[in-house]
């Protein structure tokens, strides 16, 4: 067996974690040593993340850097973990956000530094967890362990409403998974009836096929648990309340990362687990998405404190992903994972600017800003970026992977589409009036006279998003080739002629076996879109994919 | 000879328990001898016992099986006792409880409960469980100054009795049908009976049913539940809702999954009845509570319903599941409560919910250990909690008891709700209540961080242990 690099991935933040635990507390008099020691734990982890990056081969849909031991033999639970092109990027996004996450609290949490480095290391060990799971009992062990230190993060070192946050997160989250199990436990009892042997190994479960009825109660379960992750409307109360109480930490990783897992269960195990069902939910859930898209941006707008209007933009571009989702085609869901990305770091980066504020000011209220541009032109030149990257300027990231989802959306439902194309136009309203209020105009307020502007640390926090917006958006392809595959083969495997599918009408048949041949031509020739050059080329034997008559 | 090999677990602590009764008589004055150390002695032999004992299946007397059932109970116990043992020595020091009587009283009740987790004969039955309820109706009023300690005592001995009553009925009217009271013979009876099963047949199931929801307070036999458990002494409590809970859901599992198995399908409905009530009641008057000790009584009452849904399931996964579920919940409770006795003292009782603010404060390492035992009752993975119920549904969800099984799910939902309060309370409250308590002797703080261990162990690696719980109940019933 080679070296277990995934393992070590996921566990190397864990064992930094305990690793402080280890260091005697004195008064808080080795604060610097503590923070010192899980920065350069979590800059570790993050070179392993590129490691993996590494050894990832980006023309193979399969999973790779495999890990396969028996864990719980009696109910064929496996500790079974892998990488794809969906999951590579979302475990190099941990590790890239964990230490911008660690550097912006580094004046702003002043109590108890060394629990918090440890949950936050804690934390980054569950979510990688998550992302490489391949067998379902471990994934649901990686996703509900994770939601202990987040709880801890937000109720000790959050805002004033903390406790009442930290609740609500767990709680909500928790009612949504716990169904999720139930089905969990229900795949692999109908596989231990049809091989005789249970299992929780994702692959297999692919395999199995499902009746209807049972297939749509498992997918409502599992969908449940990942629209509140998301969080879809109307299941998104908890996210602002979480995001404004949680130190700027710990709304980094939740909007970077957390949020992340919602879609990505979606994508992995919602969907491919489900296919009939999730086609038949999918225009249900893609106009969930856009309700979210507009009603999100509409709240964003009003808000007067800027963390509420960070965490309900993140409403409005999390609605974008999921209608990706929901498109069950090749751009839509190449969309969807970029889009993951993008949000990660542009909001990642939003949040690490609006900590920064609140770190000098003690208050995100917008009011109290204005005209920052005469006192910090270096804070507010990354502020613009990052602004632009949020609302899709075309250059930068947001761009590519918005433009993507609505391709892929337009393709599925053109309705929904040109609804949730104003959800652009909006993100700009609420973001540059946002942007305007805070910097430009007239110096006002005599508080904000004196602010100092970006610090040598903050710059090593702030200037890695900058430069991810401007590659990510200058070259999507360097990230959109190596999930090419794995995209293809879940669009086709969500869209393959299945034995249940024959229940249909007639007419529905014809079209499944038009996809099929169209899969059988394709299958070859998988290119990743290239963006850049000619977005707007559809390929004719693609368009077919669809299972539109 | 193998008579004598198979009641040896419980001869050890029987005698065990003798001897430190006897100790305590003969001990010079001014000078202590150590009693807890005699109990932790003599449960660890026995432990080793039911470990040789493992895999041989001796039966003793005809009446006394000495299965892997019973051994993984015994063991199940054995760990209980110990840990009751360890967080014991501090409290009785400091509320001046009457030590020699103490702990033969605990040892008494755990030879009684590992009696009844052995026996095959429903008056043994009978026997091993008056055996272990005086042991624990004394050991509730222990405290004689207190009058709380007085009422809890009488109450859980009036409706105690009461069950026993019922339960006594229960074997008559089995025994006017069948002619014995072996449970293979009532088995065999009961599987015979083509025409369905008589109505005297029902009312001794009942009756019986009856009985062992009042130990197990299953809803809506709870009543005495929160009383008992805030009255006794916090650690006794500890002891009571594990060890007791064990022990009678042992005999439950071997009564009904045996003796009256042909009769599942009469019973099964009203056993899920009693599951859900039980899992509903628990968590939601559990939320209302702010005396931590009632709202883990609560929570208890809970964790019975949680294991009725073992039983309803009555699979080969249902059995070995609350088996596990036994010995998780069983370290994690008494753990539970351990901490919170040793935390107070006769004036300062560290019962209420604000008494744990800031603790994290005080004693960081207590506050992390508590907050890994609340988790666990919560059943949040990475911890022994979360394995074994997860190991319980997925029994229900096996025979398609999907309702019970998102219920379950739903209710435990609620219940990390009241534990969260105390975490809360611990690391994120704002002020930092008084320490009453003295020093944590090591021992104590052994047997707290020895529980941990067992808690992670149990909820990482389960697989040793998953397969002896499935050895356990193999080819058995």
């Amino acid at each position: 067996m080679s070296f277990p690099l995934l393992s070590t991935v996921v566990f190397a933040p864990l064992l930094g974690a305990l690793l402080l635990l280890a260091i005697p507390n004195r008064q808080n008099a080795r604060d610097g040593l503590v923070r010192g020691l899980a920065l350069g734990i979590s800059l570790l982890v993050f070179v392993l993340t590129l490691l993996v990056w590494r050894a990832f081969d980006g023309r193979s849909a399969d999973f790779q850097l495999v890990e396969r031991v028996a864990w719980i033999p009696a109910f064929g639970i496996e500790y079974h973990v892998g990488v794809d092109g969906i999951s590579l990027w979302l475990i190099v996004l941990t590790g890239f956000l964990t230490p911008l996450a660690l550097l912006s609290s580094w004046i702003g949490i002043e109590k108890k530094v060394k629990e918090f480095s440890f949950f936050v290391l804690a934390l980054q060990a569950g979510m990688l967890g998550v992302f490489v799971s391949l067998d379902l009992f471990l994934f649901y062990i990686f996703w509900d362990a994770m939601l202990i230190p987040m709880y801890f993060l937000i109720g000790i070192w959050g805002y004033d409403q903390r406790i009442y946050a930290a609740i609500k997160f767990i709680l909500y989250t928790m009612a949504g998974s716990v169904l999720m199990l139930i089905a969990i436990i229900g795949l692999a009892v109908l596989h231990a009836q049809a091989t005789g042997q249970y299992s929780f190994n994702l692959l297999r479960l692919y395999e199995l096929s499902i009746e209807p009825r049972t297939q749509l109660w498992f997918f409502l379960a599992f969908a449940l648990a990942f629209a509140i992750k998301v969080p879809l409307f109307p299941f998104h109360t908890w996210l602002p309340d979480a995001h404004v109480q949680a130190p700027t930490a710990g709304s980094v990783i939740l909007a970077g990362v957390l949020l992340k897992m919602g879609t990505y269960g979606l994508i992995r195990f919602a969907f491919p687990l489900f296919p009939d069902a999730a086609l038949q939910v999918a225009p249900f859930l893609g106009t969930l998405a856009v309700i979210g898209i507009v009603y999100g941006a509409l709240v964003a707008m009003v808000q007067p404190d800027m963390k509420k209007l960070v965490a309900y933009s993140s409403v409005s571009h999390m609605g974008f992903i999921v209608l990706g989702i929901c498109a069950a085609n090749v751009q839509g869901m190449q969309g969807a994972v970029y889009q993951m990305l993008n949000h990660g770091v542009s909001t990642g980066g939003l949040f690490l600017i609006v900590g920064m504020l609140s770190d000098r000011r003690h208050t995100r209220q917008i009011a109290e800003y204005g005209g920052l541009k005469h006192v910090m032109p270096k804070l507010v030149a990354a502020f613009l970026i990052l602004t632009l990257s949020s609302i899709a300027m075309p250059g930068l990231n947001g761009f590519v992977g918005e433009f993507l989802t609505l391709m892929g959306a337009y393709r599925w439902r053109p309705v929904l589409a040109a609804v949730a194309a104003t959800g652009v136009i909006l993100s700009a309203v609420y973001m540059l009036w946002m942007f305007q209020r805070v910097n430009y105009g007239a110096l006002t307020n005599p508080k904000n006279k004196q602010l100092p502007d970006l610090s040598p640390r903050e710059w090593a926090a702030i200037g890695p998003t900058l430069v991810m917006a401007v590659v990510m958006g200058v070259v999507p392809n360097l990230f959109l080739a190596p999930m090419a595959p794995a995209v293809d083969r879940l669009v086709q495997r969500l869209h393959a002629q299945r034995p249940a599918l024959a229940r249909t009408a007639a007419h529905d048949v014809v079209g499944a076996g038009r996809v099929r041949r169209a899969g059988k031509v394709t299958a070859g020739q998988v290119r990743p879109l290239r963006v850049e050059v000619r977005p707007l080329r559809v390929e004719p034997s693609r368009a077919a994919l669809s299972l539109e008559p | 000879m193998t008579d004598f090999q198979a009641i040896m677990p419980t001869l050890i602590v029987t005698l065990t328990a003798i001897v430190t009764m006897v100790a305590e008589s003969f001990q010079p004055k001014g000078d202590k001898v150590p009693l807890g150390g005699l109990g932790l002695i003599g449960l660890a032999g026995a432990a080793l016992a039911s470990v040789l004992l493992w895999g041989r299946d001796l039966t003793g007397f005809g009446v006394m099986r000495a299965d892997n059932f019973a051994l993984f109970v015994n063991v199940t116990l054995c760990a209980i006792g110990i840990l009751t043992i360890l967080f014991s020595g501090p409290v009785v020091d400091r509320e001046r409880i009457p030590s020699g009587e103490y702990y033969a009283l605990t040892l008494f009740g755990i030879s009684g409960m590992m009696l009844m987790a052995g026996a095959s004969d429903l008056l043994l039955i009978f026997l091993a469980l008056e055996v272990m309820s005086l042991s624990v109706y004394v050991l509730t009023g222990i405290r004689r100054s207190s009058e709380k300690g007085a009422e809890a005592a009488f109450k859980y001995f009036l409706l105690g009795s009461f069950s026993s009553a019922f339960f006594l009925y229960g074997i008559a009217f089995t025994y006017a049908v069948v002619g014995s009271t072996r449970l293979d013979q009532v088995a065999a009876t009961l599987a015979g009976q083509a025409d369905g099963p008589s109505v005297m047949v029902l009312l001794a199931l009942g009756l019986l049913l009856v009985g062992f929801a009042f130990k197990v307070s299953a809803v809506p036999f709870h009543m005495w539940t929160p009383d008992a458990y805030e009255g006794a002494p916090t650690v006794v409590t500890g002891f009571m809702s594990t060890g007791v809970k064990a022990a009678a859901f042992a005999a439950f599992i071997r009564v009904f999954l045996s003796a009256f198995e042909p009769l599942h399908a009469e019973w099964a409905p009203v056993v899920s009845a009693i599951a859900v009530a039980t899992m509903v009641l628990g968590t939601t008057v559990g939320v209302a509570q702010n005396n931590v000790k009632r709202m883990l009584a609560y929570s208890s009452i809970a964790h019975g319903g949680y294991l009725l849904v073992g039983l309803v399931a009555a699979n080969s996964v249902g059995k070995a599941g609350m088996l596990f579920y036994l010995l998780a919940y069983g370290v994690t409770n008494v753990a539970a409560f351990g901490t919170m006795a040793l935390l107070s003292t006769e004036d300062h009782p560290h019962e209420n919910v604000r008494d744990f603010a800031g603790l994290w404060q005080r004693r960081p390492v207590l506050a992390a250990m508590m907050t890994v035992f609340l988790l666990s009752l919560g059943g949040l993975p990475p911890t022994a909690g979360f394995v074994a119920k997860w190991y319980v549904f997925a029994a229900a969800v096996q025979e398609g008891y999907f309702g019970i099984a998102i219920i379950g799910v739903l209710t435990s939902v609620i219940s990390v709700y009241f534990y969260l309060r105390i975490v809360v309370m611990m690391y994120m409250s704002e002020d930092v209540a008084v320490d009453p308590a003295p020093l944590v002797p090591r021992s104590a703080l052994a047997g707290l961080a020895l529980a941990t261990a067992a808690i992670f162990y149990l909820g990482v690696v389960p697989t040793r242990v998953i397969n002896l719980a499935v050895q356990s109940v193999q080819g058995l019933f």
